[in-house]
């Protein structure tokens, strides 16, 4: 997995979105959360979704895992594709998807196991190490990728429930990594955390950003305008505007879009 | 007058003060009842309490001591010849007075212990009265002073609450005291028992058999003491019911909590906690008179030899009778685990069968170990089932298809029909009831502990 970044490079997909959504519409029975969504989602760009709460931006990006699966009342329409694949099909097998589309969470979640079984649950379940050696070479190099191998490596044995907020969310970023996906969703991955612990983790986005394709929702504008190339702008359900995350910020197109970012709605 | 009436007196006494008191403290103000420190009934309420706990401090005395001390009176006001006799005699002699009390003369002709009748009979009332004429004057002077105290800023809300919390710390004091005096009640027979059977042959002998001889001219057996062989049938019936319970228990409540639609869970649940509350003694019967001789017959057609009261047949009806117990409380373990685990495992690809067996289970496992701690607990201490289903042989044995016998089933055995009480055979109940008494103390603080680390390991 070291090798991955010259495949997905920035040059190879360029042209191409990794992601993309293609007339989305959300319901939870019969509320309308999100309403027909278009979207590219560009694997060599960070893209952020922002909007004020309860605008769907969360509910877009757990269609995009299709963890909404999990809630019973939801329902789907429209097409996701991941590479020209609807992700929606009856074929599609969820587990596969997921491995290819991790996923971090808003407050930091380690499953109540050492920091080494945190990294090698997922490497496990799918089968990637043949060996021991192998598995700890993936749980080393995630936890290097996550920038925490550091601070961990002597206590690997030690619970993940013991560590900081924020290197809890680190070690969850190293989980996600660890099962090799193509594509990682972060649903608001420092709201739960310090600056300090935030701006590592913003740092760790910058560093990944090459290898993966990353789509965060945040709250925080600044983080947004930090961290992302491309941004899109949810409000009551709909996407209002998607653009380069400079254009968004200095010369949004709509009217909610500057509402939005100098403060006057959400 | 009766005891009843003075106890509706200092009731109705409670309830004039606080509709007195209440009203003076709205007068006060004039009805603008936002300058009062505390509302209205507030001044009612505590008001009530003064004249309230007072008088039923002086009633309860009445009730618990009044009886003793006018007996004393009366028997020492009798003739010496009648009184100086043994104190068995004079339990006695008391007896025929309250007879004489209730039935005059056609119980006695002793003009003693009608003399002595009549004395009590007076002595009683004078009781009564002097009861009365004082839990009425403490009760007018409670109401005296909370009268003459109750003003705008009278704290009358912080008092009435310091009093609830009085009442609400002397409950919690007297169940403790409660469990005490059982436990001290325990020790002190125990060793009353020690005394007359070594606690090294109690604690390892093989050998049950309390029958001991009740006169000394009767022809009898000594009497074993070893409780080893309760222990192990105990033991015995307990593993085959956790055998049963524990994994219908543990995949139940996995089932309700991840697999079963909202329908099926909103019935199966209560239907599952309603076996709860089927008494034993009906699990009892049908483990005795159903599964027994099924088991036996089921034995016979495959030649093997079942005993028609089997360990089994009770160890199989004890584990249907705490599915329930361990169903719960894994329920409530599972569900205590924070739904973002099952999240975080399942969009790392994890399927519903990996994410339950390697993520839930694990973390809910010292929730569940409590529930089965709690479950064995319960298990040892069942006594119906095994009277009826398991047989009365003190039997040392592995095989669960012989009858066998527990502690809880010998020491009914040891207590129902005629007994002495000082005899080793009556003894060796509170000896097997102490034994019991630790085990089930140590299991259950082992599964509270357990229960409350994992509470802590998710707050």
């Amino acid at each position: 997995m070291n090798s991955a970044p010259a495949e997905t490079g920035p040059e190879a997909i360029q042209a191409k979105p990794k992601m993309a959504a293609r007339g989305v519409n959300v319901f939870y029975g019969d509320n309308h959360a999100i309403k027909d969504i278009d979207l590219d989602l560009y694997a060599d760009k960070v893209t952020s979704l922002i909007g004020p709460s309860g605008c769907g931006k969360s509910t877009f990006l757990r269609c995009l895992n299709r963890m909404n699966d999990t809630i019973p009342i939801c329902h789907v329409t429209g097409e996701i594709l991941l590479e020209d694949e609807n992700i929606y099909t009856s074929g599609i097998d969820v587990v596969q998807l997921r491995a290819r589309v991790g996923m971090v969470f808003q407050k930091p979640n380690p499953f109540p196991k050492s920091i080494y079984d945190n990294v090698a649950y997922g490497p496990r379940i799918h089968g990637l190490a043949a060996h021991r050696t192998d598995l700890d070479e993936i749980v080393t190099t995630s936890l290097e990728k996550a920038g925490l191998w550091q601070e961990v490596k002597d206590r690997l044995d030690s619970s993940g429930t013991a560590l900081s907020g924020g290197q809890q969310q680190r070690l969850c970023i190293a989980r996600a990594i660890a099962v090799n996906p193509e594509v990682i969703l972060m649903d608001e991955p420092c709201s739960a955390l310090d600056p300090i612990a935030t701006a590592k983790i913003e740092a760790l986005i910058d560093e990944l950003s090459g290898r993966y394709a990353i789509i965060i929702v945040t709250h925080s504008m600044q983080q947004a305008a930090r961290i992302s190339r491309k941004t899109a702008f949810f409000h009551l359900g709909e996407m209002v505007e998607y653009g380069d995350t400079t254009e968004i910020f200095t010369s949004p197109k709509e009217d909610r879009t500057r509402d939005y970012i100098t403060g006057r709605i959400g | 007058m009766t005891n009843f009436t003075i106890f509706i007196v200092i009731a109705v006494m409670a309830m004039i003060s606080f509709a007195l008191v209440r009203q003076k403290s709205v007068a006060i103000v004039g009805g603008a009842t936002q300058q009062l420190h505390s509302l209205p009934r507030y001044h009612g309420y505590y008001a009530a309490v003064r004249v309230f706990a007072p008088c039923l401090f002086l009633f309860l005395l009445w009730i618990i001591g009044g009886e003793t001390v006018i007996e004393n009176l009366v028997v020492a006001g009798l003739p010496d010849s009648v009184k100086n006799v043994s104190g068995d005699q004079i339990s006695l002699i008391l007896n025929r007075i309250q007879l004489a009390v209730q039935h005059g003369e056609a119980s006695t002709t002793d003009a003693n212990i009608l003399a002595a009748a009549d004395k009590y009979s007076s002595l009683y009332n004078k009781g009564l009265w002097a009861t009365f004429s004082l839990t009425l004057a403490v009760g007018l002077l409670g109401y005296y002073l909370s009268n003459s105290r109750t003003h705008a800023d009278y704290r009358a809300r912080n008092s009435f609450e310091k009093t609830i919390s009085v009442a609400l710390a002397a409950s919690s004091f007297l169940a403790v005291v409660v469990t005490l005096g059982i436990v001290a009640s325990l020790i002190f027979e125990s060793l009353r028992f020690f005394q007359q059977v070594p606690i090294q042959d109690f604690l390892f002998g093989l050998h049950w058999s309390p029958q001991t001889a009740l006169r000394a001219d009767q022809v009898a057996s000594v009497g074993a003491f070893g409780s080893i062989p309760l222990f192990a049938g105990t033991f015995l019936i307990s593993t085959l019911a956790m055998l049963v319970a524990g994994p219908i228990g543990l995949f139940a409540a996995i089932y309700l909590t991840q697999y079963a639609n909202r329908t099926v869970r909103a019935v199966a649940k209560p239907v599952l906690e309603i076996l709860a509350g089927v008494p034993t003694v009906v699990y009892g019967f049908f483990a005795a008179l159903t599964v027994a001789p099924m088991l036996r017959d089921a034995g016979g057609a495959i030649g093997v030899d079942v005993a028609s009261e089997s360990a089994l047949a009770a160890g199989l009806v004890m584990g249907v009778m705490i599915i329930p117990f361990v169903s719960s409380l894994s329920d409530d373990a599972i569900t205590a685990v924070p739904s973002s685990l099952k999240d975080g495992s399942f969009a790392l690809g994890a399927t519903k069968a990996e994410t339950i067996t390697q993520v839930l289970l694990p973390a809910a496992l010292p929730g569940v170990v409590g529930a089965f701690l709690l479950a064995i607990s319960r298990a040892i201490g069942e006594t119906m089932i095994v009277v009826m289903a398991a047989g009365m042989r003190p039997n040392l044995t592995a095989n669960p298809l012989e009858a066998v016998t527990t502690v809880t089933v010998q020491i009914v055995a040891l207590l129902t029909g005629d007994q002495e009480f000082d005899s080793p055979k009556t003894l060796s109940a509170f000896a097997l009831g102490l034994a019991l008494f630790v085990i089930t103390l140590l299991l259950n603080v082992a599964a509270l502990r357990m229960v409350r680390k994992y509470r802590e390991a998710y707050d």
